[in-house]
């Protein structure tokens, strides 16, 4: 029972970066219909931006509070990460607007190759590990088995992350569905050519997206770094298949599916993990999202596909 | 199949349709979550007709072609392609009670479409289909299009790929056949030049004509088609009724199809099936259908429905009306006033019927006898027999149209029918029905007598000679009814909206057939609407009403009984 | 920000005064961007250092990047983006430039090209006596990228069924071969049809939960499958040897005469001198032979009722459905032929590799396939050569441009940015053709004149 709560909120935490990396995926998709397959790239670009700001703002301006570092990293990595994601945007998405549909998904894939080993250049292959920052946190529970105590513990670091991502969700939704420009973004979904036509400025509405969705990798890149303490060039590409597939999981297209398909995917790894093997935890998360798809070939909380003959 | 009874229906012969249908639709009902779009449809289509569906905007006609083809699978229902002549009910029975999906037999073969997947019911039963929005393979040429269409034949002579890969002789002798067959009917449709160019760069017209022509490669008995007349000029229109003329007399195909073009409709067609809100509402040769005032009803619409103009029920209107005028208190004379055309059409009819009010009845029962001797095909009982069998049902609704008499005595009606449409003097109709609490103290059957009462579903509603004191509500603050309408609720005897708050489900079905929109009353929720009229409240729409802001309903009018407050807001008007 | 007017066509300038102001101001936005991209990866490295991680500051590469970003966006504007007469234009029309008479070319091209590659191997060792070894190693990788490509032509350009995760057929093909040879003790010209009838089993079992998804769902499915045949690979360590791979898989003979070293040998039964590169002629006449016959196969099903049902698939999916086609066996098949196709090209891969490991096989490589046969052109065979010699060729061309060491000093490694440059290349293509390098589309039969049809009128699918 305890090992299980344990493992409950590792899942959880685990759960929660998957889906702030799999609302980026959601949203250009609900926008434009196309799997931006650089956003896990981009989720990397964010943490390795966090990791040097976090590295200035400690070594080189020698700021020591840590709530202020972080929340000054966290800034920082948000709008640095965003003009990536809006130049990725620009320079490889704009100018096949309205192409054929095959045309992006190859641009993004050599998008996300250019991301990789630009930074593999730039910063080197090797694996670049940070200590941890925030230690501590409160221990839940205690049980006893034959083995000796268990202990269910949740650290500052797990509430930090999972606190922060339901604000962000809550904040997102809002944005979508309160504010002008959520109002723009959903009309865009909806049909482009005539919100284009009643005045919405569709190119920035579609930059905005992405930016946004950069912003939110951002945040779950840095999450990433004080969590695990250890990044290369290639965490992206695993993250972001498996946002991916936490995007397709929940209905590619809906927030809420974003997130609870994130939270599916972190907990089905950490659960397989835990009790089963390590090594398969990838199969065990690929094999149920076949597994839902062939069940509800629009995911958890996607509409459905109506034919229309 | 070239004996195939060219028996069209003339005076009381039963219908072709009836006698050799290529294809019977039974009791389909589809729904859609909660939303029924089609609901308890039967009818046939003849071998060697031309056969349309038609009914307004979202009738359900598009599903009905889904259903039968294969995209939807109905909720219910069974639907039946024959092959080879006849009805050939004991092959359908058996294949129903075997569970298979069809049986061939030498002469010809059975299909119960509802059990067979899309593309077994193109490739097996050879049903043919077109699309309303046009779905050609675009970048494929005219002629690869045709040779998709041939894809099962062609599969097998190619040894399913293997012999096609080792290039065996055998294949290339079918693909050219397949190309002449091709070629053959990309001539009849008038698009032989145009072979190699890619389908999605002909002009609209054409890529109709070559979706028929595609559709007819795959060697069709029936061949559905959603609107191809939509979008044509009339020059094209013109040239598609001659091929489908030509589909029909040469190639001994029946068609059957969707169309909004009347022209198209009454020109080619032998059969005419209309749709409103997923029920059938006529069935019967082109002229007889277009006569039906439910047919004129339901394509006017709900709104227009005071410029409905059937003489039958005009004629109803005037007499009961004129009735009631010459008892008419004079509290509620002065109130009729303000109603002018029904007024003057009471005093026109007064004139010649003189004190018609004992003759009312009879009047009626007249009008009814020649109303049904007029359109004799039009079958309004496709809600009144749900248990009976088709064959069954079929036989007893050509008896009933020839000989109205003896429809009592037909073991398919339902006993609700026989009920509802028995004569004045039948001592069924007399008893009492149950379950009406709200009635205040009503007797059991109608005063008003209409005489082809049994021609509609469900049961006649109680009505009264004449308002009770103080006169008539007004009717018309119900959404739903106008004018016209009310004066037709008059006619039955109805003229308050307790009246209408206490009918009972029999009875709206009822009043819907015979004013000609069945389903609309529940759609509508005049039920409802009443209740809360009848106890004097308000609805959204009755406020509208007394505004003065709804042109089909009489404003200013707030009718005696129920009003509790004083009509302060009907003073605009 | 910085480009976002540069989006509006050159029309718009027309006869601004101001060009040189615009074009300048442009280029300062987009070094601005470029600097604030760059600050976090050129500006600053970090690295390992005893006490932890080590900040390093690169000022110099940093300007070096924005100077030349910004040079570069000025040189654009002024002769691409904001003039009347771009250079592009007048490149352009010294190229052979509509589609037609670029089709033209393509079919004149597949003849040379045949021919060229029938004499190849000759051609080198004639020629380039001293790297014939390298350059008939080079074109058996090509070769098999273009089988590989054609292979998945099949699913994604004829069937039009989006599938991310085509190595794992190529796996199964190189793993099958692979452990009969381990196990028992099967001959290449035994395992090869096994390896192509497994792979397709693999291709049945995956379409079969599969067919009724749509799009990217289908994508991801297909992408998680590759995924699962390779974690799977990786860590079934008893079977497969885990990632430590499996090695000493033999050679293809000649029916039967290996191509070794004395007696018993090739040479020695046709009394020639041995060489090494008799083993690589003969390995890239295999490759050659196999990659052949897949574009036989595949030529021969577009003109059969399968492969019409194939591209009317792709055209409406509904519309097939009427016509008595059954798609989900016509998926299926696609699947299947597309997966035997990898799997001969995945035994190859294993017999000339001689080793084997899970490495091999990862999504990159589906990208890159799938890149190959988008880049030449969807259900263009042609497309797809052009496409693999220029992708493939012209990355491993990088690896010997040794004199930029002499430019930009011993540091530099012109291999390391290979893929960088891969990727670049196929954002540009793609953005320059969207369609692929070859788009139009040859009708599979013809009454009396072949035209070509247009990219804009073939569809693409439902998978996609």
């Amino acid at each position: 029972m305890e090992y299980f709560l344990q493992q409950l909120i590792n899942g959880l935490t685990l759960g929660s970066i998957y889906g702030l990396i799999a609302i980026g995926y959601t949203m250009v998709y609900g926008i434009i219909g196309m799997i931006n397959f650089a956003h896990g790239d981009v989720f990397m670009i964010g943490a390795f931006i966090a990791l040097a700001m976090f590295l200035i703002l400690t070594t080189v301006l020698g700021f020591t509070f840590l709530p202020v570092v972080l929340l000054i990293v966290l800034i920082v990595s948000m709008l640095f990460t965003s003009a990536w994601g809006w130049t990725v945007e620009r320079l490889a998405y704009r100018p096949l607007r309205g192409s054929f549909r095959l045309a992006p998904l190859i641009t993004a894939i050599g998008m996300s190759i250019v991301l990789q080993n630009f930074v593999q250049i730039t910063q080197g292959a090797r694996v670049k590990p940070l200590p941890p920052q925030i230690r501590g946190g409160v221990t839940l529970m205690q049980g006893s088995t034959e083995n000796g105590t268990i202990l269910v513990q949740l650290s500052y670091m797990q509430m930090i992350i999972i606190f922060t991502t339901i604000v962000l969700m809550a904040g997102f939704t809002l944005l979508i569905s309160r504010t002008p420009l959520g109002r723009a973004q959903r009309a865009c979904e909806q049909d482009r050519k005539m919100a284009s036509l009643l005045g919405i400025n569709v190119d920035r509405t579609i930059s905005l997206t992405f930016v946004m969705g950069a912003a939110l990798a951002a945040v779950a890149g840095l999450m990433f770094v004080l969590l695990y303490g250890v990044i290369d060039f290639y965490i992206g590409f695993l993250a972001g298949v498996k946002a991916f597939t936490a995007a397709v999981l929940g209905g590619i297209g809906s927030l809420p599916g974003a997130m609870l398909g994130g939270l599916l995917i972190g907990l089905i790894e950490v659960f397989w993990s835990g009790y089963f093997s390590v090594e398969y935890k990838d199969v065990a998360a690929f094999s149920i999202l076949a597994i839902v798809l062939i069940f509800l070939p629009s995911g958890l909380l996607g509409q459905p596909e109506v034919e229309k003959v | 199949m070239k004996t195939a009874t060219k028996m069209k229906t003339i005076g009381d012969t039963v219908p072709n349709w009836d006698v050799d249908p290529v294809l019977s639709v039974e009791h389909l009902t589809m729904r859609f979550g909660g939303l029924v779009a089609v609901g308890d449809l039967s009818f046939n289509v003849g071998r060697g007709d031309i056969t349309a569906l038609i009914g307004p905007n979202g009738a359900g006609k598009t599903t009905v072609f889904n259903c039968v083809t294969g995209f939807y699978k109905p909720t219910e229902g069974r639907i039946v392609m024959r092959h080879g002549p006849g009805r050939q009910d004991d092959a359908v029975q058996a294949v129903t009670a075997s569970g298979l999906k069809w049986k061939s037999a030498a002469e010809g073969g059975v299909f119960l479409l509802e059990r067979m997947p899309d593309h077994e019911i193109s490739h097996k039963a050879k049903v043919a289909r077109t699309f309303q929005n046009i779905r050609l393979f675009g970048g494929m040429t005219a002629l690869e299009n045709l040779l998709v269409a041939q894809h099962n034949p062609l599969m097998v002579a190619s040894g399913f790929s293997l012999g096609g890969i080792l290039g065996l002789p055998h294949y290339k002798k079918a693909q050219s056949a397949a190309i002449d067959k091709a070629v053959y009917w990309l001539e009849r449709t008038h698009l032989v030049d145009r072979a190699d160019d890619p389908a999605a760069d002909l002009p609209y017209g054409a890529q109709r004509r070559l979706e028929i022509a595609r559709a007819m490669c795959i060697g069709p008995q029936l061949l559905c088609l959603d609107e191809p007349a939509a979008g044509l000029n009339p020059r094209e229109s013109a040239e598609l009724n001659e091929l489908l003329k030509y589909i029909r007399d040469e190639h001994n195909v029946s068609v059957l199809l969707i169309e909004h073009d009347m022209g198209v409709v009454m020109e080619i067609s032998d059969h005419v099936v209309v749709l409103d809100y997923g029920v059938k509402i006529s069935d019967g040769p082109a002229d007889a259908v277009k006569t039906d005032p439910k047919v004129i009803a339901a394509y006017l619409g709900v709104d227009d429905e005071a410029e409905i103009d059937v003489p039958e029920i005009r004629r109803d209107v005037a007499k009961v009306v004129a009735a009631a005028e010459a008892e008419k208190p004079a509290a509620r004379r002065s109130a009729a006033k303000a109603r002018k055309p029904a007024a003057k059409a009471g005093k026109a009819a007064a004139k010649t019927a003189g004190a018609a009010k004992a003759d009312t009845a009879t009047a009626m029962k007249l009008v009814g006898q020649t109303k049904s001797a007029k359109a004799p095909a039009k079958s309004s009982a496709s809600k009144a027999k749900p248990a009976a069998k088709p064959k069954a049902a079929a036989k007893a609704r050509s008896v009933a149209k020839t000989e109205p008499a003896a429809k009592a005595a037909s073991p398919a009606t339902s006993s609700a029918t026989a009920a509802a449409k028995a004569k004045p003097a039948t001592p069924a109709a007399a008893k009492p029905a149950p379950g009406k609490k709200t009635a205040p103290a009503k007797p059991a059957a109608s005063e008003i007598k209409i005489a082809n009462a049994g021609d509609y579903p469900g049961k006649q509603p109680h009505g009264t000679k004449k308002p009770r004191t103080g006169g008539g509500n007004n009717l018309t603050r119900i959404k739903g009814i106008g004018p016209a309408n009310e004066k037709k609720l008059n006619a039955l005897g109805i003229w308050h909206f307790d009246q209408i708050a206490a009918w009972t489900k029999a009875e709206i079905d009822w009043v819907g057939a015979y004013l000609s929109f069945p389903g609309r009353i529940e759609r509508e929720q005049w039920v409802k609407q009443a209740k809360v009229l009848a106890r004097g409240g308000e609805t959204e729409f009755s406020k509208r009403v007394d505004k003065g802001d709804v042109p089909t309903s009489v404003p200013g009018r707030r009718g005696a009984a129920p009003a509790r407050k004083p009509a302060s807001k009907g003073g605009k008007a | 920000m910085a480009a976002s007017d540069t989006n509006k066509p050159v029309v718009a300038q027309r006869g601004d005064p101001n060009s040189m102001y615009e074009s300048v101001k442009d280029a300062a936005m987009a070094a601005l961007l470029a600097g604030v991209l760059g600050f976090f990866f050129i500006g600053i490295r970090t690295d390992i250092a005893p006490g932890g991680l080590d900040l390093k500051m690169r000022w110099g590469a940093w300007i070096v990047a924005i100077l030349v970003v910004f040079a570069g966006r000025l040189l654009l504007n002024l002769f691409v983006y904001k003039t009347r007469t771009p250079v592009t234009r007048s490149l352009s029309s010294g190229l052979p430039g509509s589609e037609n008479t670029l089709a033209q070319v393509g079919k004149w091209l597949k003849w040379g090209l045949l021919a060229f590659a029938v004499v190849l191997p000759f051609f080198f060792t004639i020629f380039f006596p001293s790297r014939d070894r390298q350059f008939i190693d080079l074109a058996i990788l090509i070769m098999t990228y273009i089988m590989l490509g054609w292979g998945l032509n099949i699913v994604v350009g004829l069937a039009g069924l989006l599938d991310l995760g085509y190595v794992a057929f190529y796996a199964v093909g190189a793993y099958s071969f692979a452990l009969m040879a381990q196990y028992f003790d099967f001959g290449f010209w035994l395992a090869l049809p096994l390896a192509g009838l497994l792979a397709a089993c693999w291709g049945l079992i995956l379409g079969f939960p599969v067919l009724r998804l749509r799009g990217d769902y289908l994508a991801i499915v297909t992408l998680a499958f590759g995924e699962i045949i390779r974690v799977v690979l990786l860590n079934w360590y008893e079977f497969t040897n885990g990632p430590d791979g499996i090695s000493g898989i033999p050679k293809p003979t000649f029916f039967g005469l290996e191509l070794k070293r004395g007696e018993g040998g090739f040479a020695d039964f046709f009394g020639i001198a041995y060489d090494p590169i008799q083993r690589f002629i003969f390995l890239y006449y295999i490759i050659f032979i196999l990659a052949l016959i897949t574009n036989f196969v595949t030529m021969r099903l577009r003109r059969l009722p399968i492969g019409r049902a194939w591209e009317a698939l792709r055209e409406d999916e509904i519309a097939c459905r009427s016509l008595g086609i059954n798609t989900r066996n016509t998926k299926l098949t696609a699947f299947a032929i597309g997966a035997m196709f990898g799997g001969f090209a995945g035994s190859f891969f294993a017999t000339r590799q001689g080793f084997i490991s899970p490495e091999s096989f990862t999504f990159l490589e589906s990208a890159i396939i799938l890149a190959i046969v988008v880049l030449g052109g969807l259900g263009s065979q042609i497309g797809v050569v052009i496409a693999a010699v220029v992708m493939i060729g012209g990355i491993e061309m990088l690896r010997n441009l040794g004199f930029l060491q002499q430019v930009f000093g011993s540091g530099f490694d012109p291999a390391q940015y290979r893929m960088l440059i891969f990727g670049l290349a196929m954002v540009l293509i793609m953005v320059w053709k969207p369609r692929g390098l070859i788009s139009t589309r040859e009708p599979s039969a013809v009454l009396k004149e072949r035209k070509r049809i247009g990219a804009d009128m073939v569809a693409q699918g439902e998978g996609h």
